[in-house]
């Protein structure tokens, strides 16, 4: 009987949660733990009924299927189709929270208002969307680049559902009214200590592939995604420190007060940036786009020094989100200047990246997935631009807490996060599910439009309202009283939050496109259609 | 205070010379006699199969 413990395990989860929901200390941790119950106990429902009753098979009699692929493929394959979910989902959510900022009826008590349904939001985009591309994608490019299986055997499965998981409580939380108040970091003590047990067994199935590699040299994009999971690790673990009130209720104190625990937060926050969303996603990009352009990175020494120079500097940047508080004006200096000289690497980086198309620009004109990945490459420069001339002290006094900040943001996790995922599943489907091609290249093409063009609108209106709103706020008049009322500034922005919406909108639409292309791909379908215009056809030896 | 005094100490005198040390040590390493050919290389893993 195949998972046989693994089934046992769920069912004794699923009736300590039941004990959790009886012995609750308050009402918001009892309706959470019938969520967690509800969801075990469907998770075990559905693996007894997978319970095959058929004679143990002779050892060395089958298998032959699974011996054929000497890869772990199967939980990227899962993995790839939860990050396609979480993404239309993750989107779908930002919509919507757009739209209430706009049309504040939208906002419907108490579950569905703006307060929960931006951190709602925010994790499935980051942690969901974002968390499951990164762990699909490591997996596959380190036994790839390790030429191993996969470290741990049914570990890989332990990661992703126990993922999904964290995921589904984290969600739940936020619309039941669970927070600890942390950017990025929401969830409770509980869900925390959870997280953490998963993200342990990711360590162990990530670093073991690497130790039993049959590759000498260990490759660059297995250092950042290396890098990606230690440093979260780390981050979590400590941004996290809590005392719970009762060890059978959602509330907790954090172990810092005051501006240290501000500063705590932001080291979390801002690192969360540069290891999840930047280092991570960069192992990426030295993966998938040298094979989409089949050649190899333009610089690996160029690459070793982007790592290190990355890893060096971003953990101090943090600061910089506590400009003009109490935090001491030295840390808040260090913050600015570690973020300006972020500038080198990440450039370098990009230019690494841009360049590894060098003789093989033809690409971008024919290739809409090489596409995809270039323009992630140039928002992940503009990103990178942007924000260190955003956390200079001066610049940081008009734009901070303005939608500025936001457009910044959304220009980094919708171009660079965005797009360099779309282009690795684009790249990864075909190869995991052994089809010739995509359903459809044309498709590809237009999801690369109406993202592009959801996310050129998405960021220059973010740049028009922000500057307006940092403009208003310090507007004196000749007796030195401030010009406008702070509800005058919010009645400004609603023409933006209305395009502001409609780029979103623009960016889910290419989204649910991808998810159809990606759907009937696995399918086995294949759109009959012209080839993209400029592809050279395949030439044959002369006979 | 004192702990904090102390690692504040610490921090930006001999943490920051190991640390500078360790960072100038990998960008020399990287560029050592030979180090071309072995970049070389390892640049061609993710090319190697399928």
């Amino acid at each position: 009987m195949k998972y046989g413990f693994e089934t046992a395990l769920l069912a004794v989860g699923a009736f300590f949660a039941l004990l959790g929901a009886a012995f609750a200390h308050d009402n918001l941790f009892q309706a959470h733990m019938w969520v967690l119950f509800f969801v075990l106990l469907g998770g075990t429902v559905v693996m007894l009924r997978r319970v095959s009753f058929a004679p143990y098979p002779v050892p060395g009699d089958s298998g032959n299927k699974a011996d054929a692929n000497p890869y772990f493929d199967d939980v990227i394959k899962y993995g790839v189709i939860a990050t396609v979910f979480w993404g239309v989902v993750g989107f779908l959510v930002g919509v919507v929270v757009a739209l209430q900022l706009a049309f504040p009826d939208l906002n419907i008590e108490p579950w569905l208002n703006f307060g929960r349904m931006r951190p709602l939001h925010t994790s499935a985009v980051i942690f969901a969307f974002g968390g499951n591309a990164l762990i699909a994608t490591s997996f596959y490019v380190v036994q790839r680049t390790s030429r191993a299986r996969l470290f741990g055997g049914n570990l890989g499965w332990f990661v992703f559902w126990g993922y999904q998981l964290f995921i589904v409580m984290a969600a739940t939380g936020y619309l039941l009214g669970i927070t600890q108040g942390r950017e990025y970091a929401e969830p409770e003590w509980y869900v925390d200590l959870w997280l953490t047990v998963v993200w342990v067994a990711y360590l162990i199935a990530f670093l073991g592939t690497i130790l039993k590699r049959k590759e000498p040299h260990i490759y660059v994009a297995n250092w950042f995604f290396l890098s990606f999971i230690v440093t979260v690790a780390m981050l979590h673990i400590v941004n996290n420190l809590a005392v719970p009130v009762s060890f059978l209720g959602v509330k907790s104190y954090s172990a810092f007060s005051g501006v240290q625990d501000a500063l705590t937060q932001w080291w979390y926050g801002h690192n969360a940036v540069g290891f999840f969303l930047t280092a991570g996603f960069l192992g990426m990009m030295y993966y998938f786009v040298p094979k989409q352009v089949n050649r190899p990175v333009y610089s690996y020494r160029l690459s070793i020094i982007h790592f290190w120079a990355l890893i060096f500097l971003y953990i101090w940047a943090g600061p910089h989100h506590l400009h003009y508080t109490a935090l001491p004006d030295w840390a808040q200096t260090l913050g600015m200047v570690f973020s300006i000289m972020l500038w080198m690497p990440s450039w370098g980086g990009m230019i690494n990246g841009l360049m590894t198309l060098s003789g093989a620009w033809d690409k971008i004109r024919t290739d809409p997935i090489v596409r995809m990945m270039v323009m992630a490459i140039a928002f992940y420069g503009m990103a990178t631009f942007e924000g260190p001339m955003m956390s200079i002290r001066a610049v940081n006094s008009l734009s901070h807490y303005t939608d500025w900040t936001i457009g910044h943001v959304h220009s980094g996790a919708l171009g660079w996060n965005g797009l360099i995922t779309f282009g690795a599943i684009y790249f990864l489907v075909p190869k995991l599910w052994n089809r010739e091609r995509l359903y459809s290249i044309r498709m590809v093409n237009w999801h690369f439009w109406l993202a592009t063009l959801g996310i050129v609108v998405y960021a220059a209106v973010m740049w028009v309202a922000g500057i307006q709103q940092g403009l208003m706020w310090r507007e004196y008049d000749g007796q030195g009283f401030l010009v406008y009322s702070f509800a005058e500034t919010v009645a400004a922005m609603i023409p933006y939050y209305v395009l502001r919406a409609i780029g979103g909108g623009l960016f889910l639409a290419g989204a649910l496109i991808m998810a159809f292309n990606v759907t009937m791909t696995i399918l086995g379908y294949q759109r009959d259609e012209a080839p993209i215009p400029g592809v050279a056809p395949a030439l044959q030896p002369a006979e | 205070m004192e702990t904090y005094t102390a690692m504040r100490h610490f921090a930006d005198s001999w943490g920051l010379l190991a640390m500078t040390i360790f960072f100038v040590g990998v960008v020399l390493f990287t560029f050592r006699p030979g180090a071309r050919k072995a970049a070389e290389n390892a640049a061609e893993i993710p090319l190697k199969e399928d």
